[in-house]
C-alpha cells in the first residue's frame, strides 16, 4: 500500500449540511470521525441554498405543525416518498432549526423576537426559516464553525472514487487528493455517504463541478440499491443570459416575496393551469395572491408558488407556443411591487439581497426596477441510495447516505425548503446509527488486492497514450441527458438515450489524460466519468420504465399519472453480470395515523 | 468581443519555478474571467489548476488576482476589463502555490480553530429558544456574510508583505471575531486573545481589505475598528486597570 491506512469508527465522504452534521453526531456519540470533501470546507453546494429550511415552528402561524408538514411533503412528492421518513422529517425538523440557534445560526426574527418563517411553494404555512436569501451559508458556516471544534478529522480537496469491502459490510473508502494526485486508504467501520446530487450529467444546471452522482455510485458499485432515480428536479427559475450564467440559480424566495411570472405578452400565464390537487389551496386573483404575500391568513397562494415540477414545465410550454424571452426563457418580475408598497426597491434588496447582487453583478440588471429573464435549471435528485427510515442505513451494512444521495423523502417532487431540514434531521440520524454501528463491529479486514485493484485502475487515463480526452465525453453526455432525458421525456429518445450512454460508457473506459497527477482536472474529469454514466443511465432506465407522468417526470408519450405507477417506485441496483437492472418495488405503507391525515388535510 | 488575450501564472508544485504563459481565448458576450479560464482550460491547457464551485459568488473559492487586483473570478466581468492589454490571472500572493492559481489557504482554517467557539447564554424561554430583535440580528450579519475568500487576507500588507502569520490573524478573522462578540446571544470575551494573540494592533487601518472584499463587508470600520476599540477601553483604560490591581484580575 502507499502509506498507513487512515482509521476511523465512522467516515463521513461529503461536508455540505448532512455531511457536517452527521460527523457533529458521530463524534458526540464519541466516534472517532473523518470527514473527506472535494472542495475546502464550507465550499460545499449548501453553500448555494437560498430559501430556507422547513420546520413546522409555526412561528407566523401557529395552526402549522408537523401533522400539515407531513401532509404537504407527501402531496408534493405525489404520495411516492417513503411515509416513515417524511412522518420523522416533519416531527424534528422544529428541532433541529432550534439547535442550529443554539450553535450560533442567527435568522431574521418575527416582531416579539422569535424565528421569521416564510411562504415557498407547496408549503401551506410559511414555514421557511431563513437569513435573507442565504439561509444556506448561514448553515453550512454554523455546523462548520461547531464542527472544527469536536475533535473531528478534515481531509480536504479529497475525492472517494472507491468503496471498500469486508465479507458484505463496509470497510473504508480509496480516495485521491486533487492537490497532490496522492492516493489515501481509509479504513472504516461505518461510513455516511452524503455526497450530494448529479446535477453535472445535464448540461443546463445550478450544480458545481462537484455533483458527478459520487455516492449514488459509490453505493451501486456497492452493491446498493437506487430508487427514484427518475425524478430530477428542474428548477423553474435558473438564470437565462448571458450565456456563462446560464442554470445559476434564482430563489424561489423571489415568488415568495411576490415576484410574478410572465411571459412575451405580459400574461401572469400561471392562473392558465392549476392542477386539480391544489385547486383548494391556490389564489384565484392576482389580488388574492398579493394579500397571501403580505401575511393574509385568509388567502390562498398565488399560483407562482405551486410546485417546482408543474412550475417548470408551464413555463416550458409558454417558451414553446413561442412566448418566451429573447433568450429562452420567461420573465420573473418582482419590481411590479412598487405598485403595491412605496420603498420596494429598498425593500427588495434588504428580502433577496444576494439576488440583487448576482443580477446586478452578473447581468447587469438592476431587479428593483427590471425583469428578469428565467427558465428551467436542474437542480435537485430526489432519487439515490435506498435507506432505512429510522437509520439511513443502506442495504449495504454498515454504509449509510443522507441528504440529497439519499431518497425516500422527496418522492416524486422535493418541496422548496425541505431539503435544508433533510439535510439536519438526517444528517443527524445517519451519524448516531453509524456511531453505534461502529461501537459493534470488530476488527475489520481491509482487502489489499481491491485497494492495489482501484488505485491501478485510476491511473490508468494517466498513463494510457493516444487515447479521446474526457471533457468530449462528458460534454456530449451532458447534451444527450438534457435533449433526451430532461423536462419532456419520450419512450423513443429514452431508449436512444440508454444506447447512447452505453456507447459513451465505452468510450470512456479508454480516455487519456495528459499531465501529472498534481491538480490535474483532466485526470480528475476522466474519473467523473464513471459516476456520471452510472446515474445518467438509472436517471434514463427509471425514466422508460415508468410509463407516467408524475411529479418531476413528464412522458409526453404517458402524460397522465397512472393508477399502478402510484403504488410503485423504481429500484436500480447492480445485475449478477454488472449490468444495470431496473424493476418495480411497492411504495413502502403508510401508518393508519398518516392515512388519516391525508384524508383529513385533503 | 473577440480574441483576447490573457498572461496566467503556470506554477508546478510550491517549490517549482514559476512564470506567466500567454493565451489567447475568443470571449463572449457576459463573460467572466472564471469562464474564459475554462475556456483556455479546455482548449489549450488540460492541466490548468484552478480552483472554483458556485460560479455565483457564494462560495468563494475562485479567488485570484487579475490584472494585480484581488477578485473572485467567478464574479470578474470581462466587458469591464480593459482590452487594450492582456489579462493579467495569478493566484493570490499572500498564499503558497499548490500548481498554477491554486494556493494553499489551510493556514486560515488552523487559525479559525484557535479563536474561542460561540456560547450562548441560557435560553430566554421556557421551550428553550431565545428572544432576539431583528436589528440585533442584522447588525452582525454583515460579518455573517463572509464567503471566506480570504481576498481580505491575501491583501493584507501585515500578511502580504511583513509575513507575520504566526502573529497576526488578519482581517478575516477580525471580521470572525466581531461576528462573535456582536452576537446577540454570544458570553465569552476575545479582547484578551485579540490583543496577546490575533495582533489587532499590528492593523494600521489602510482599509485595503474592505477595498476588496466581494460581499462589501466595511471590514475595517464596522468590524476592527469597534474591535480595536473595545480592546483600548478594556486595557488601556486607567480606572479598569486599576480595578484589575486590587481585584487581582489576572488581565493584563
Amino acid at each position: 500500500m502507499e502509506q498507513t491506512p487512515y482509521e476511523y469508527d465512522v467516515l463521513v465522504v461529503g461536508a455540505g449540511g448532512a455531511g457536517l452534521r452527521a460527523a457533529i453526531e458521530a463524534s458526540a456519540a464519541g466516534a472517532s470521525c473523518g470527514v473527506i470533501c472535494k472542495s475546502l470546507l464550507g465550499k460545499a453546494h449548501t453553500v448555494m441554498a437560498e430559501g430556507g429550511m422547513a420546520a413546522a415552528i409555526g412561528n407566523v402561524d401557529e395552526r402549522d405543525d408537523w401533522k400539515v408538514h407531513v401532509t404537504d411533503t407527501l402531496r408534493g412528492g405525489q404520495y411516492l416518498s417513503n411515509p416513515k421518513m417524511a412522518e420523522i422529517h416533519a416531527k424534528e425538523a422544529p428541532e433541529r432549526a432550534l439547535e442550529l440557534e443554539a450553535w450560533g445560526a442567527l435568522f431574521d426574527r418575527t416582531k416579539d423576537g422569535r424565528i421569521l418563517q416564510r411562504n415557498f411553494g407547496g408549503h401551506r404555512y410559511p414555514r421557511l426559516a431563513h437569513v435573507g436569501d442565504r439561509t444556506g451559508l448561514e448553515m453550512i458556516r454554523t455546523l462548520q464553525d461547531h464542527g472544527i471544534h469536536r475533535g473531528i478529522d478534515f481531509h480536504m480537496e479529497y475525492t472517494v472514487f472507491r468503496l471498500l469491502l469486508d465479507d458484505g459490510r463496509v470497510a473504508g473508502a480509496l480516495a485521491y487528493d486533487r492537490e497532490r494526485g496522492r492516493f489515501r486508504v481509509y479504513r472504516a467501520k461505518a461510513v455516511v455517504l452524503a455526497t450530494g446530487g448529479i446535477g453535472r450529467a445535464f448540461k443546463i444546471t445550478s450544480n458545481s463541478w462537484e455533483y458527478t452522482g459520487d455516492g449514488h455510485t459509490l453505493a451501486y458499485d456497492a452493491g446498493a440499491d437506487l430508487i427514484d432515480m427518475e425524478f430530477v428536479q428542474f428548477h423553474p427559475t435558473g438564470m437565462v443570459w448571458p450565456p456563462s450564467v446560464r442554470g445559476i440559480l434564482v430563489t424561489e424566495g423571489v415568488r415568495g416575496e411576490g415576484g410574478v411570472l410572465l411571459n412575451s405578452d405580459g400574461e401572469r400565464f400561471m392562473f392558465d393551469d392549476i392542477p386539480p390537487l391544489y385547486k383548494d389551496q391556490t389564489a384565484d386573483s392576482a389580488e388574492e395572491g398579493w394579500r397571501y404575500v403580505v401575511g393574509d391568513r385568509d388567502a390562498r397562494r398565488p399560483p407562482e408558488l405551486l410546485t417546482r415540477d408543474h412550475v417548470a414545465r408551464c413555463i416550458v410550454d409558454q417558451i414553446k407556443a413561442g412566448k418566451g424571452s429573447p433568450h429562452g426563457g420567461v420573465y420573473l418580475d418582482i419590481a411590479w411591487i412598487k405598485e403595491k408598497i412605496s420603498n420596494s426597491e429598498d425593500h427588495i434588496r434588504k428580502k433577496l439581497p444576494s439576488m440583487y447582487h448576482q443580477f446586478k453583478e452578473l447581468a447587469g440588471l438592476d431587479i428593483t426596477k427590471e425583469r428578469m429573464e428565467v427558465g428551467p435549471t436542474t437542480h435537485y435528485v430526489m432519487g439515490g441510495v435506498r435507506v432505512d427510515a429510522e437509520s439511513q442505513m443502506s442495504s449495504v451494512p454498515g454504509l449509510y447516505a443522507a441528504g440529497e444521495c439519499a431518497a425516500g423523502l422527496h418522492g416524486a417532487n422535493r418541496l422548496g425548503g425541505n431539503s435544508l431540514s433533510d439535510l439536519l434531521v438526517f444528517g443527524k440520524r445517519a451519524g448516531e446509527y453509524a456511531a453505534a454501528f461502529a461501537r459493534e463491529q470488530g476488527d475489520i479486514r481491509l482487502d489489499e488486492a481491491a485497494v492495489e485493484a482501484g488505485m491501478k485502475e485510476a491511473l490508468e487515463p494517466l498513463e494510457r497514450e493516444g487515447g479521446e480526452g474526457p471533457y468530449q465525453i462528458q460534454h456530449e453526455l451532458q447534451d444527450l441527458m438534457q435533449e433526451k432525458v430532461g423536462i419532456v421525456r419520450i419512450e423513443s429518445e429514452l431508449e436512444e438515450a440508454i444506447e447512447e450512454i452505453g456507447r459513451l460508457s465505452d468510450r470512456a473506459k479508454a480516455v487519456s489524460a495528459p499531465g501529472n497527477r498534481e491538480y490535474n482536472p483532466g485526470w480528475h474529469t476522466a474519473l467523473d466519468l464513471h459516476p456520471l454514466l452510472v446515474v445518467s443511465e438509472a436517471v434514463a432506465r427509471a425514466g422508460l420504465l415508468r410509463r407516467e407522468s408524475r411529479g418531476a417526470q413528464f412522458r409526453d408519450d404517458y402524460p397522465q399519472k397512472d393508477e399502478h405507477f402510484g403504488k410503485v417506485i423504481i429500484r436500480a441496483a447492480r445485475g449478477a453480470d454488472g449490468e444495470m437492472v431496473v424493476e418495480e418495488m411497492p411504495v413502502e405503507p403508510m401508518s393508519d395515523e398518516l392515512t388519516g391525515l391525508v384524508e383529513e388535510m385533503g | 468581443m473577440a480574441a483576447t488575450e490573457f498572461r496566467i501564472w503556470r506554477q508546478d508544485g510550491a517549490e517549482g519555478e514559476g512564470g506567466y504563459r500567454d493565451y489567447t481565448t475568443d470571449v463572449t458576450e457576459g463573460m467572466v474571467v472564471l469562464d474564459a479560464v475554462h475556456q483556455i482550460q479546455a482548449e489549450s491547457a488540460n492541466d490548468l489548476a484552478v480552483r472554483w464551485n458556485c460560479k455565483a459568488g457564494k462560495c468563494g473559492s475562485c479567488s485570484a488576482e487579475v490584472n494585480g487586483n484581488p477578485r473572485l473570478m467567478c464574479m470578474t466581468r470581462m466587458s469591464d476589463l480593459p482590452t487594450d492589454r492582456p489579462v493579467t490571472v495569478e493566484p493570490m500572493r499572500a498564499f503558497p502555490v499548490i500548481r498554477d492559481l491554486v494556493c494553499d489557504v489551510s493556514w486560515n482554517y488552523e487559525v479559525k480553530k484557535k479563536i474561542e467557539p460561540f456560547e450562548p447564554r441560557p435560553p430566554d424561554a421556557e421551550d428553550g429558544t431565545w428572544r432576539i430583535a431583528q436589528e440585533d440580528v442584522e447588525r452582525v450579519q454583515e460579518f455573517r456574510k463572509c464567503i471566506e475568500c480570504f481576498l481580505c487576507q491575501d491583501v493584507c500588507h501585515v500578511l502580504r508583505d511583513h509575513h507575520l502569520h504566526d502573529e497576526f490573524v488578519g482581517p478575516r478573522f477580525f471580521v470572525y471575531n466581531a461576528a462573535l462578540e456582536m452576537h446577540p446571544l454570544d458570553t465569552r470575551d476575545r479582547l484578551a486573545s485579540l490583543k496577546q494573540d490575533e495582533g489587532i494592533g499590528y492593523c494600521n487601518i489602510t482599509k485595503c481589505c474592505t477595498k476588496v472584499c466581494p460581499e462589501h463587508i466595511t471590514i475595517t470600520d464596522n468590524a476592527i475598528i469597534p474591535l480595536k476599540e473595545r480592546v483600548v477601553s478594556e486595557f488601556y483604560d486607567p480606572l479598569k486597570k486599576l480595578f484589575r490591581v486590587f481585584s487581582g484580575g489576572s488581565r493584563a
